[in-house]
């Protein structure tokens, strides 16, 4: 009779990633630091909680695999902010598109480059192409180009992390002043973090950001398959 | 409820027979945000019907990719090796997608500003 086995259950397993989830937002409202995402806290315990007590990853995913089935539907679930954003923005749409649609080929190509450069593996490559979208977009597009999701998915978080702290001071600095193409810009290289940053600002710019996202999920989505066999 | 999740899930049937299309990498769930957009667009599906679901999928997006976040736990080898091109490339793309995004949205609103007036 040990508690070991007790907690590797998969409802137990189950019940821990909800209370983890809850008190790290908990403890995000309490420190009032926006980095703290409460994705990350929990992603940090749960691996230290496996570690220590000797939990398998695969024990774990048994029921983690419950969860992360809920992945796919929200994708799909952005179709509806998309609808809306492109109502508001319909006259500006070229503009937004092509803007867009570089932004998106200058991100896959620079990091793809870069990292081959510096002699990475193939399997990290294409776990970093997709590092600019939304997690969950990402680890689709990581995994159908023979990426590794994992790594996406922490990637795309330092990403994240990195655009909402200092995009807006990096764009000062390279005199990008435009209110509009600074959300643009935010929305498309930072994702949902820099999206969040922005929308604190104002929510007519969040909107932008949003549509940056969402245009860039999609567009990396078409690219990234056919951008790491002309470069690879 | 029933109706909502029928949609959504509906939406994500269609999308993942469409990923199946060759030659195009997509996956199934970005064609089923694109097919859930096209009928709202077409108003074949009222948005108010499935704003509810939308907004509990969208906000809680976050917890639903903490097990695949987890699963970093079996790599951290490869990331120990691989650390210095996985930081450089990073940093250096986020800095020159910001700046180009920006300056060519700024770019391309001028000139269509111009042309209006």
């Amino acid at each position: 009779m040990n508690i070991i086995e007790h907690l590797s259950s998969p409802m137990a397993l189950i019940t821990i990633t909800f209370l983890v989830y809850w008190g790290s937002g908990w403890l995000q409202k309490k420190s009032g630091q926006t980095w703290m995402s409460p994705m990350l806290l929990t992603i940090a315990f749960l691996i230290a909680f496996l570690k220590i007590t000797g939990i398998s990853f695969e024990k774990y995913y048994e029921s983690g695999s419950l969860i992360e089935f809920w992945l796919k539907p929200a994708i799909v679930a952005l179709g509806l902010p998309l609808f809306n954003e492109l109502k508001h923005i319909r006259s500006q749409f070229l503009t937004l598109f092509i803007t867009e649609v570089v932004g998106c080929l200058v991100g896959i190509i620079t990091v793809v480059l870069v990292a081959k450069w510096l002699g990475a593996a193939p399997d990290v490559i294409a776990s970093l192409a997709p590092k600019s979208v939304s997690t969950p977009i990402a680890i689709e597009i990581s995994r159908q180009i023979g990426g590794i999701p994992a790594l996406t998915s922490a990637i795309v978080v330092v990403v994240g992390m990195i655009g909402s702290a200092l995009g807006l001071k990096m764009m000062a600095w390279g005199h990008v002043n435009h209110a509009v193409s600074q959300s643009l810009s935010m929305g498309t290289a930072a994702h949902v973090m820099g999206t969040n940053r922005i929308s604190i600002i104002s929510d007519r710019y969040g909107a932008y950001a949003t549509l940056g996202l969402i245009l860039n999920g999609i567009l990396t989505a078409f690219f990234a398959g056919p951008l790491m066999e002309m470069l690879m | 409820m029933a109706k909502q999740f029928g949609i959504i899930f509906g939406c994500l049937a269609i999308g993942e027979l469409l990923a199946l299309i060759p030659g195009l990498n997509i996956p199934g769930s970005i064609w089923g945000m694109l097919v859930l957009t096209l009928l709202l667009e077409r108003k074949i599906v009222n948005p108010k019907t499935v704003a509810p679901v939308c907004k509990f999928l969208i906000s809680n997006m976050a917890f639903f990719f903490i097990p695949p976040g987890v699963a970093l736990m079996l790599y951290f080898d490869l990331i120990a090796k691989e650390w210095l091109p996985i930081t450089v490339a990073t940093i250096v793309s986020i800095i020159v997608v910001l700046l180009i995004t920006g300056h060519l949205h700024q770019y391309l609103h001028k000139c269509f500003r111009h042309r209006k007036k």
